[in-house]
């Protein structure tokens, strides 16, 4: 083969970031391990975002591929790279502060973030089997670090821990299911796998490589029953970690997941819609019911991303360009709901103390009124109460699972909701209804303001935007459709 | 020139205008409060001046919408932004921007705490009211529809009673339950029709099956709100833990949201199943009437028993509804309105005697007319509007409703006028309880007389009542076009009931 440059140039933007990675390499190891030196690191690494995101945002929506067909870049692709790249700056930019307090303050934390970056945006340009499986070790084995970060806590070497057993077993199931459908396919491109089967002529061996790749992905999006990691590593991971995988993930393994069932296997509607469906039911049960119990916000926030994860899967099982477009509207609001929910988590200390239960709230807005008002916010968009961003998100994704005939899913989805608005108004209820005993710390950092501050407004004005929004997750949910 | 203002537009949000003059309120705690009060209650007063142009050229011979707007909102998917008033909406948009300053008015000295916040909370709560009823949009509607559960949770919740929370809890999860199934069926609608514009819905046939299944998903949503027997718990205890101006907005507005939606929606959209399960709603608007009547009769909390008295009028409402004729649906309209002015004030009678006793037990009163003579006046009026005397308000609706049940069924019209006799009942025995005998608790004689504040309140209320009792054409007048156009689009559907007539 030839090397081109043009056969490279569509994966520039992960080029930088990759290279930038690299380079923080050296500053990390030639920094020392200061405080200092970690707030270069990250700040590096921030500037290094900005500039992948001016990349993706100008770049013309083309639909090219490199690397042999292996890369994909899309504006499907685009669009979920801006939502992954806005995530993880979020999350990267109020590590820093806490950075200084926590004992994860090592250089090494944003080169590891930069480095699942990266692989997570291959992720989303996926577009062979080999590519895939690179893209998810890419990006789950930094994380498997950056979650046992605190290395005096056992909790957190505890959660890095369960997380690479579970996420290594996950990883095989890929693997697995990736060998069969290649077995059968003789091809590793999307392309080539849908082109080899066809819905009237479907062996066994393929469905089940099939469903193994799909759990494998489930895995990474945290989906019911592939969820049970998910509260021990989120409750045991340091909160800025935390907040990045509650955040940028879990779009990225989204996307990969719609890259694989609309792609490769797009000519099986069927079958993996069935998958999808259970999948989704499961999720929105699990994640509304297991959050009641919770007493601890970071675990509360696992559950409901699980549930978040179960409304979204309900509008991939649509398997419709409509379903695609609920799905990325989803997640827009997805990760402002999150990123502005952390952004008020990670305040959540007393005298310096991480304080992370849930009855730690409380009084909240007699105390912090701007963070309680914005924490209020985050919730009701959770639970999904118009007009806020998370209503249009269910919207989007129920309509399309009621045109494709999913009627009963989308009753258990909205039943769900109901049960999932009781935890997210327990929230509100500890902050509002009740007196506090002791004030959080005051401080808060000009980044969680910032951060705060833009959710807020986008939750808020989330309507006013959304034609705008619609028309390019429209343009990016055709060109997933038009992928083979 | 001012015809072509957006005139709804404003109204339904000049109340947040409001909201960002409070946000901007500075000094210390004492002058937050009392300038939040003045900036809400003008506020609250210039929407209502801004809302009379509705009613002053409002013409009633017109079939259709009026002062509408339109606008894109989602362009090409058929969702747009898309205001306007017909003889339904429009007394409803009336009685939202009339009942708020005087709720407003009545938490004056009630609310001590978080004066900013609550004030916050009931101009939020009046745009989405007021942008409910104006919506001629399916999503706008039901953005409004479901937004008001955030100021009202929290006006429950952070002003309320002893067991606010629960009662809280109660109302935002029972309502969010409905309204997530009627949801399903917009998205339902919303794909068969392509469109959620209410007028060109109005239009649109579904298929009978389709109807069956749309027509019960809206009735889960809107008997919730009415609230229809047996999905009416949540309102005695709301009602109980809510603040009085709570109380009055949630008894003269929100309860009207279920009303009106079933003459926006169901009627118009699934006659059909309207018709087939009209029997279904006499059932429970008939175990609504009578039961509530009964446990309104065991109650010894005075709210309470005024709450589940709400829950029986709101009975006559569904009944004069569902019987499809045009007496029963204008005289559903007509108690609707007249139940919100009539309950609104019965709240705020009790909230009178609860600011100065701290209770609501109707034992701890007794001979209260002997130390505030001129309350006893004004709860008499109203308490005999609601009993419905000729001359009231209450008259009117609930002897068209009977006229109309009396179409359908002599008897439906016979099980609902017992309502009427028990009603008169539990009333006049709380009044006798409350108002006379003897004075058996010495904190009864050191009450003081009613304020010019509570007189102010009072004042308009009653004038109101009055005026639809003996003059009730000022009020079907407007409704009259828009109820015979419900009734034309049932009619054309053939619908048996109709030709029976």
């Amino acid at each position: 083969m030839v090397f081109d440059l043009t056969d490279i140039l569509p994966a520039l933007p992960e080029m930088i970031l990759a290279t930038l990675a690299l380079v923080l390499v050296l500053v990390a190891a030639y920094g020392g391990e200061s405080a200092r030196n970690a707030q270069r690191v990250t700040r590096i690494a921030l500037g290094g975002i900005v500039l992948a995101l001016a990349l993706i945002w100008s770049s013309s929506v083309g639909n090219e591929t490199a690397f042999g067909g292996m890369f994909r870049a899309d504006s499907f692709a685009g669009y979920m790279k801006i939502l992954v790249l806005l995530g993880t700056f979020c999350a990267l930019y109020m590590s820093i502060t806490p950075l200084a307090k926590d004992d994860i303050n090592k250089p090494e934390f944003a080169l590891l973030v930069m480095l699942a970056l990266v692989g997570m945006m291959l992720m989303i340009s996926a577009n062979d089997l080999m590519s895939l499986y690179m893209a998810v070790e890419l990006q789950s084995l930094p994380l498997y670090v950056v979650a046992a970060m605190r290395t005096n806590s056992l909790r957190s070497s505890e959660a890095g821990l369960k997380y690479f057993l579970l996420g290594a077993l996950s990883s095989g199931m890929l693997l697995y299911g990736a060998s069969l459908v290649y077995g059968f396919a003789g091809t590793t491109s999307f392309s080539g796998i849908a082109a080899a089967v066809s819905a009237d002529q479907l062996p066994v061996v393929f469905i089940v490589g099939m469903v193994f790749m799909v759990s494998g992905i489930a895995f990474k999006i945290s989906a019911a029953p592939f969820h049970m990691w998910t509260p021990d590593v989120y409750q045991g991971s340091p909160s800025p970690v935390t907040a990045l995988f509650a955040i940028a993930p879990k779009v990225a393994a989204m996307a990969l997941m719609m890259r694989l069932t609309y792609g490769a296997f797009g000519s099986i509607e069927a079958e993996w819609s069935q998958v999808l469906v259970a999948l989704s039911i499961a999720s929105m049960v699990v994640g509304a019911l297991g959050a009641i119990m919770q007493t601890d916000i970071k675990r509360m926030m696992a559950y409901s991303s699980i549930a978040h994860m179960g409304y979204a899967l309900a509008g991939l099982a649509a398997g419709t360009q409509q379903g695609a477009l609920g799905v990325m509207i989803y997640m827009t609001g997805y990760i402002f709901m999150g990123a502005g929910a952390f952004a008020i988590i990670l305040l959540m200390r007393r005298d310096g103390q991480s304080a992370t239960r849930v009855a730690d709230l409380q009084g909240l807005s007699r105390t912090h009124p701007t963070l309680a008002l914005g924490l209020m916010i985050m919730m009701f968009s959770m639970a999904g109460i118009p007009p806020l961003a998370g209503f249009f998100g269910k919207w989007y994704v129920f309509l399309a699972a009621v045109n494709a005939g999913l009627v009963p899913l989308a009753v258990i989805g909205v039943v769900m909701s109901v049960v999932g608005a009781f935890y997210y108004l327990r929230i509100i209820k500890i902050m509002y209804f009740e007196d506090a005993d002791e004030p959080l710390d005051a401080e808060i950092p000009v980044a969680n303001k910032l951060v705060l501050g833009v959710s807020i407004a986008v939750i808020l004005l989330f309507f006013i935007g959304l034609s705008p929004l619609l028309e390019t997750a429209g343009f990016a949910a055709d060109a997933l459709m038009a992928q083979l | 020139m001012i015809d072509n203002w957006p005139i709804l537009s404003i109204i339904t949000f000049l109340p947040l205008a409001g909201v960002l003059s409070l946000l901007l309120i500075r000094g210390d705690e004492r002058s937050i409060a009392q300038n939040s009060r003045y900036v809400a209650l003008w506020v609250s007063s210039f929407t209502f001046l801004v809302s009379l142009p509705i009613l002053i050229g409002f013409d009633s011979t017109l079939t259709g919408y009026h002062f509408e707007e339109k606008a894109v909102w989602l362009a090409g998917t058929g969702i747009g932004y898309h205001m306007g008033v017909d003889g339904i909406s429009m007394p409803f948009v009336l009685l939202s921007t009339f009942l708020t300053p005087l709720a407003i008015l009545a938490s004056w000295q009630a609310i001590t705490v978080r004066v900013r916040e609550y004030m916050i909370a009931f101009l939020v709560l009046e745009t989405m009211m007021v942008g409910m009823f104006v919506s001629l949009d399916m999503l706008m509607f039901y953005l409004f529809f479901e937004a008001v559960l955030i100021p009202m949770f929290l006006i429950i919740g952070i002003w309320g009673g002893p067991r606010r929370v629960y009662a809280a809890f109660k109302f935002f999860l029972y309502t969010l339950l409905g309204s997530v199934l009627m949801l399903v069926c917009m998205l339902a609608i919303y794909i068969d029709a392509g469109t959620t514009d209410i007028p060109v819905l109005a239009g649109h046939r579904f298929s009978e099956s389709m109807q069956t299944w749309l027509f019960l998903g809206f009735l889960a949503s809107f008997a919730v709100k009415v609230p229809m027997w047996p999905l009416h718990t949540w309102l005695p205890d709301a009602h109980v833990e809510a603040p009085t101006a709570g109380s009055m907005i949630l008894a003269g507005v929100l309860l009207k949201m279920g009303g009106y939606g079933f003459l926006r929606f169901s009627l118009p959209m699934f006659p059909m199943a309207s018709e087939y399960f009209a029997p279904l709603i006499f059932t429970l608007s008939i175990i609504a009437v009578i039961y509530t009547s009964l446990v309104a009769l065991a109650q010894s909390d005075m709210k309470k028993m005024i709450a589940y008295s709400s829950v029986a009028h709101m009975g006559f409402v569904t009944i004069g509804i569902f019987t499809l004729t045009e007496q029963g649906i204008a005289g559903a309209m007509f108690q609707m309105i007249s139940h919100g002015l009539v309950s609104a004030a019965l709240f705020f009678c009790v909230g009178v005697v609860y600011d100065r006793l701290h209770t609501r037990d109707i034992s701890a009163y007794g001979g209260v007319a002997t130390v505030m003579p001129r309350y006893a006046v004004f709860f008499m009026f109203m308490m005999l509007a609601s009993v419905g005397l000729p001359g009231t308000s209450g008259f009117v609706g609930e002897m068209l409703v009977l006229v109309g049940a009396w179409h359908v069924s002599s008897w439906v019209a016979f099980f609902t006028a017992t309502g009427l006799v028990l009603g008169a009942t539990y009333m006049l025995w709380l009044y006798r309880r409350v108002m006379f005998g003897a004075i058996v608790n010495d904190a009864v004689k050191n009450m003081e007389p009613m304020q010019m504040r509570e007189f102010t309140i009072f004042l308009p209320l009653s004038f109101l009542v009055l005026l639809f009792g003996v003059y009730p054409m000022a009020l079907l007048d407007v409704m009259a076009v828009s109820i015979q156009f419900v009734l034309d689009g049932l009619s054309a559907n053939g619908l048996s009931v109709l030709a029976q007539n």
